[in-house]
């Protein structure tokens, strides 16, 4: 078991500077952050995308880019400056000493080999026990991290376990020396609510039983409410704010922190409004079955959507709830018909969308559009951004120079500026790129607007915009809109009916704030309590004056 | 243009555009420098290099001017390049495209044939092709290019393949557009650097190719090539060697310089596979 040298804090970052490649868009990743992290707390480090928070993990780890240097300053680990050691001495200091957690453990874990191994890998580095020794301390630490059957996961390959196994699976490689300090960079984001909520438990649990010290790094401040002692905020790689989590999220200083956690959705769902609007859109019975492996049907039958039946009512909007793989998306594809249902009814005014041949679909696919969830990867990198807007009328017949005009005004409804139409995709930030597929599908004038999670890879600030700039829309043109969300907060925010899909299957439906107060169903029930921080009002604390 | 300043900080890249620029400008300037026919008997056989002032590179066996042959060569083999490179990629992008964007049947039938195309060797095939069907420059242009597309087909399958179900092709399918649109105007210009890029391989090969053909006396023998040359060489190898080794030289630095060009364009493409060069 590793003692601290001497007293005081386990970690202490002083005035620690960072330096960027030049070409990069700023100087310093970062810029004179100082921090400490004491034995047996946790310290949560939140920031939105490009706040420096990555590369101060990286700092501690001295595991940075190419080109990305520290420039001054110290990293004081059990008081030892780590910036000073040589690369030797940090190999032996990684994953002995100081234990890490990646974000995507599909990526982190090699897989062409056996988790067992892997972990014992660990061992046969850093010790010199014995094969069936490290066979018993692997064993062990798998019966630590809750993995249900530990031996058979011993013999498992990455890719035949769930994504919250394998995060166990890396924490358990983490944990393996016993190292004094867990460096945890947004271990949860990857995975659903509900795993978040065990993960997070069990790194809480183990970090009292072993008096660890954690550096947990998120974006998230439900999370941060749910585990951090400490909170340091981050914003363009300088340290904004650090104290007490209760006085950080309860009455936060700093003009940037409390702008970030008045982003944050409340939980607490607005008032309903357009109740008992006759139904735009209603699906009766949809079905839609994936076969893989084997000609002729044989092999896995996924039902991914079973028998869903809703109603959209006109100009409400409906919330489409469910973790990932509860065939939420597939869903949505199915009324856009990118997939074809093999049962069931999609009513669009007095048109069965799912009976429709692909051409007769080109003709009516201007009354439903559709927002999609990567702002990256759904606009086309080669096209201008006017161009991208204007395509669909100019498909239907409007001139292109009108559908030009068209898309000038629309820029403009989005909030974006009309003279940028002829920009490409990427001269645009994500929150911007998000506003152009939302013009995009306004050009067509939709009837229904289906949005499949549009704000969930956006920063929260960003993402507060944009669904208000959803709401507006939606009381101004009076849309009718789906929308498809793994976020319990942000459908509380925009939803005045939500549906919670289970395993393909809507389990609950209802106006939002009646099943939020009051879910019937379990899994419902399961998914309220899994939200992160759900006992912490942003609201409150956003309102607080600054003491 | 970022491309462009990219693609000049390379210096193999530099020289590969140099070497095609010269071998152009051989080619453009031909009849220019020699505005008789280069298959006329220009003087003595075998004279060596720069042993006559009219004749610097000598001549061959049947004492035609070495130096007419390789100004009016490159552009053979610049012209069966491209056209040849032209046809297979034709081919091969609407091989590619077609079985990559649809999948199942269509996919599985154009790839067998693809693979019926590759297991045999290229130069056989070539050799038939030329064999039934002659050998006018005409016909070796085609059938080269006809032997050179299942790799296009496999690439572009291959970009296909990854782009047709990024968001930005479904988006376009909810707006209501056309499978050709799609195709076309969409997910082809993304598809298209790495094809381009395979097309200097191509190109190269092709002008290898037609060399290989004349070498054996199976290209058209009416055309000064450089292939012609160096099979009209082949039976003074041993003493008077430069007749094959002039022409060889010029398909040698024509290849590189298309080679060069292609990586070149690869590396300013994908700025961040490059290899890190030494600065």
């Amino acid at each position: 078991m590793t003692k601290p040298v001497t007293g005081g804090p386990l970690l202490r970052i002083e005035d620690l500077s960072v330096r960027l490649p030049p070409g990069a868009d700023r100087s310093h990743a970062l810029s004179g952050v100082s921090l400490a992290v004491e034995p047996g707390e946790i310290l949560c480090v939140v920031g939105e995308s490009g706040s420096g928070k990555s590369m101060l993990a990286g700092t501690v780890m001295r595991l940075l880019p190419p080109g990305v240097a520290p420039e001054a300053g110290r990293v004081l680990f059990q008081g030892r400056d780590l910036l000073a050691e040589s690369e030797a001495a940090m190999r032996r200091i990684r994953g002995a000493a100081i234990g890490m957690v990646f974000q995507e453990p599909m990526t982190a874990l090699n897989p062409l080999r056996r988790v067992g191994d892997q972990i014992a890998e660990v061992f046969r580095i850093h010790t010199r026990l014995s094969r069936s020794a490290i066979r018993d301390r692997v064993r062990a630490l798998l019966d630590e991290v809750r993995l249900p059957d530990p031996d058979s996961a011993l013999r498992a390959y990455p890719h035949e376990l769930s994504g919250g196994q394998r995060q166990r699976v890396m924490i358990a490689m983490a944990l393996a020396l016993e190292p004094a300090l867990l460096i945890a960079d947004e271990p949860t984001t990857a995975l659903d609510v509900t795993t978040q909520g065990r993960i997070l438990a069990l790194i809480r649990e183990i970090q009292r039983r072993r008096g660890m010290g954690v550096l947990f790094i998120t974006h998230d401040f439900g999370v941060v409410a749910e585990i951090a002692d400490r909170v340091a905020v981050m914003q363009g790689g300088r340290l904004v704010e650090a104290g007490p989590a209760r006085e950080v999220l309860g009455r936060p200083r700093a003009d940037y922190t409390r702008a970030l956690i008045a982003a944050v959705p409340p939980l607490a769902p607005r008032a309903p409004r357009g109740e008992g609007g006759a139904p735009i859109l209603s699906l009766a019975g949809v079905s839609k079955t994936y076969r893989s492996g084997g000609p002729f049907g044989r092999g896995r039958v996924t039902h991914a959507v079973r028998d869903v039946t809703l109603d959209l009512p006109r100009g409400t909007t409906l919330g489409i709830v469910g973790e990932s793989g509860s065939g939420k998306s597939t869903l949505a594809r199915c009324i856009v018909r990118l997939l074809d249902p093999e049962a069931g009814t999609i009513r669009l005014g007095d048109t069965d969308l799912a009976r429709l041949s692909r051409r007769a679909m080109r003709e009516q696919a201007h009354r439903v559009q559709m927002v999609f969830q990567d702002p990256f990867a759904s606009l086309n990198p080669r096209r201008r951004a006017g161009d991208l807007v204007a395509q669909g009328p100019v498909l239907r017949g409007v001139p292109r120079a009108a559908a030009l005009a068209r898309a000038r005004e629309l820029f403009a409804l989005v909030g974006l500026d009309p003279a940028a139409v002829g920009r490409f995709p990427h001269e645009f930030s994500g929150g911007q790129r998000q506003r152009i597929g939302l013009a995009r599908a306004l050009a067509l004038e939709p009837e229904v607007l289906i949005a499949d999670e549009p704000v969930s890879a956006l920063d929260v600030s960003v993402q507060a915009q944009v669904l208000a700039l959803l709401d507006d829309l939606r009381d101004r043109l009076g849309l009718s809109m789906l929308f498809i969300t793994h976020d319990l907060r942000v459908a509380a925010q925009i939803c005045d009916r939500v549906a919670v899909m289970k395993d393909g299957a809507v389990v609950e439906t209802g106006p939002t704030a009646a099943v939020f107060a009051d879910p019937h169903h379990p899994y419902t029930r399961a998914l309220l309590e899994a939200v992160p921080g759900r006992a912490w009002s942003p609201t409150d604390a956003a309102a607080a004056p600054a003491a | 243009m970022v491309l462009v300043r990219r693609y000049l900080r390379n210096p193999a890249a530099l020289l590969g555009a140099v070497l095609l620029v010269l071998v152009l400008a051989v080619a453009l300037s031909a009849p220019l420098l020699f505005p008789k026919d280069p298959l006329s008997l220009a003087g003595r056989p075998l004279q060596w290099p720069f042993a006559n002032p009219r004749l610097w590179l000598g001549t061959d066996s049947s004492g035609r001017d070495i130096a007419a042959q390789i100004f009016y060569g490159a552009r053979v083999s610049l012209l069966i390049g491209l056209v040849a490179t032209a046809i297979a990629i034709a081919i091969g992008i609407a091989v590619g495209a077609v079985a990559g964007f649809y999948g199942g049947l269509a996919d599985e039938v154009l790839m067998r044939v693809t693979e019926a195309f590759q297991t045999l060797p290229n130069f056989l095939l070539l050799l038939v092709l030329v064999a039934v069907f002659g050998s006018q420059i005409t016909t070796v242009t085609v059938a080269i290019g006809l032997v050179s597309w299942p790799a296009v087909a496999r690439l572009t399958r291959a970009e296909f393949l990854t782009l047709r179900n990024r968001e930005f092709v479904q988006a376009c399918r909810v707006l209501g557009m056309g499978d050709a649109r799609i195709i076309l105007r969409e997910i082809l210009p993304n598809a298209l650097p790495p094809v381009i890029v395979y097309a200097s391989v191509v190109m190269a090969v092709a002008i290898l190719l037609e060399s290989a053909l004349a070498f054996l006396n199976l290209s058209d023998p009416n055309i000064a090539s450089w292939g012609n040359l160096i099979g009209a060489g082949r039976g003074v190898l041993r003493t008077q060697w430069y007749v094959s080794a002039i022409p060889g030289v010029a398909i040698l630095l024509t290849v590189l310089g298309v080679s060069l060009v292609g990586q070149g364009l690869n590396d300013a493409l994908n700025p961040r596979l490059r290899r890190t060069l030494p600065s």
